[in-house]
């Protein structure tokens, strides 16, 4: 059944006992077309993508947990399509158009919000990047403006602007960025996907793919073998130690990143900013509280939490961006394990296995990615080619010296 | 986490860079035949185990030694801690 506001005035009339749940929970079936490994947001917009856009019908989404428990209901909510490289930008300015759709498209509401990010510059050869980065992000259909001190005052008049040794000179602002609700992009996609017949099997923990003459027949799982034409990995933070059940070896390392959340304030901070002298970024939920977070810990990790030096340079980018921050009160930080790769670029792509896809590497950006991740993911399962904006992240792309690294660091994953 | 150096005893991981997995140490041979595989599995690819790591830490706000440490990725528990000079792998 729709949701709408018809329904809303219906329920609220009958005391909300008509809801019902949102998606089924169906027992596995022997045999699927498709089975998805992992119920994120990434393996859930696969899954509808295949049925909405491809007409699959077969199709399973298997969790090990529950939907939407892992990074997806962890991260700090920002959607952006601000990157400069060929092989990225035109991906993620497809996520962002299919942001926008999002809520038509699955009758639910994921609360997107446009409300703007803005990357802030400290130095003249930070602005020459910035505008560098503007003009490459234009080139592709997104919307870039470079804002100067004032542009900046006028939208954020108590920043930190003449701060001796990072005065803000300016930023980059996107328009079209802003915020989501994470966990109703998963639950969104969960049910519009359900109610496309995809079968969502929680607590069903993939343990090992089953390979006969050299092809994926199925996946050996903690409730029982499940037979599938295709299968695909979509289990960003455990990539590693999946495929390695195969002998797959991955150009990832496991890293942790905190977020962090304070009490609920009044509303201060209209849209998104980040510190550009520091790794810092910063939103307010709809709640009041301010979302925020910074670099990963920086050493390999399987512990979905981090360390207090990390806490503490958070703190200190906080303080030196905005500093009546320093008032507010840390409520809550966690921590996510992220798939971090050699390029800081993600993968979408087969493996050397027929039948065996894969979908992971998305370093501490898979948020945003999370549209146009399960459309090229479903396009590639649908038609064994990879789609056209995700054609270059491909697994053997070191291997032919094509890395797409937006930073320039090198096979270095903790400085992505 | 406390690293604890060889020499100078409990250390704040801090005062360290992390580099990764201690088999880099392992260079691959460049006059067979298939050092270019061997280079770029060498360079880019990694086993990312959850569980018992040994990795490479480099001491560089302290004496500037490397040490091989061995760590739970699971838990961050340290088990070892040598001098990457003195470490057979």
């Amino acid at each position: 059944m729709s949701y709408s506001i018809f329904r809303v005035i219906k329920e609220a009339l009958n005391d909300h006992k008509g809801w019902g749940p949102a998606w089924r929970d169906p027992a596995p079936k022997s045999h699927y077309d498709i089975v998805i490994v992992g119920g994120g947001g990434h393996g859930l917009a696969t899954a509808f993508y295949l049925a909405s856009r491809y007409g699959l019908r077969n199709i399973a989404v298997l969790e090990r947990g529950w939907l939407g428990g892992g990074n997806v209901g962890r991260n700090t909510t920002i959607v952006r399509s601000n990157y400069m490289l060929p092989g990225n930008e035109p991906f993620y300015e497809l996520s962002m158009k299919l942001w926008e759709g999002l809520e038509q498209e699955l009758n639910y509401n994921a609360m997107v919000s446009q409300r703007g990010v803005l990357n802030l510059c400290h130095s003249d050869a930070q602005r020459d990047a910035f505008r560098k980065r503007g003009n490459a992000m234009l080139l592709q259909g997104a919307d870039a403006e470079l804002l100067d001190t004032d542009g900046v005052r006028q939208l954020y008049p108590y920043l930190n602007f003449n701060d001796a040794r990072f005065p803000i000179l300016g930023g980059l602002l996107q328009r079209r960025g802003g915020t989501v609700r994470h966990d109703a992009v998963a639950w969104g996609y969960a049910r519009a996907a359900d109610r496309l017949g995809v079968d969502l099997i929680q607590n069903c923990e993939v343990l090992d793919f089953r390979v006969e003459n050299g092809a994926t027949v199925g996946v050996e799982t903690s409730r029982g073998f499940i037979g599938a034409g295709k299968v695909g990995v979509a289990v960003a933070g455990s990539s590693s130690r999946l495929m390695s059940k195969v002998g797959i070896r991955l150009p990832i390392e496991s890293h942790v990143l905190q977020a962090f959340v304070s009490e609920g304030l009044k509303p201060v901070i209209p849209g998104v900013i980040t510190f550009g002298a520091g790794h810092f970024y910063l939103s307010q939920s709809d709640k009041g509280g301010l979302v925020f977070g910074g670099d990963i810990d920086g050493y390999n990790t399987y512990a979905s939490r981090g360390n207090l030096p990390v806490v503490e340079d958070v703190c200190e980018g906080a303080m030196g961006l905005m500093p009546m921050l320093g008032r507010a009160r840390l409520l809550r930080s966690w921590g996510g394990v992220m798939d971090m790769s050699m390029d800081g670029s993600p993968f979408i792509d087969r493996t050397k296995i027929p039948g065996l896809f894969f979908n992971g590497g998305w370093c501490y950006g898979g948020f945003k990615a999370t549209p146009a991740s399960g459309l090229c993911f479903a396009h590639l399962l649908a038609t064994g080619t990879s789609h056209e904006v995700a054609s270059q992240m491909r697994l053997d792309r070191f291997a032919r010296g094509a890395m797409i690294d937006e930073k320039g660091q090198g096979a270095q994953p903790n400085l992505h | 986490m406390l690293i604890n150096h060889p020499l100078l005893g409990p250390r704040d991981a801090q005062e360290f860079v992390y580099k990764g997995d201690a088999r880099l140490l392992q260079r691959p041979d460049a006059m067979v035949e298939d050092s270019l595989e061997r280079f770029t599995d060498y360079a880019y690819n990694r086993d990312n185990p959850a569980g018992i790591h040994r990795e490479l830490w480099y001491h560089e706000q302290g004496d500037r030694s490397w040490l091989v440490v061995t760590r739970n990725t699971l838990t961050h528990e340290i088990v070892g801690v040598e001098l990457a000079s003195e470490v057979r792998l």
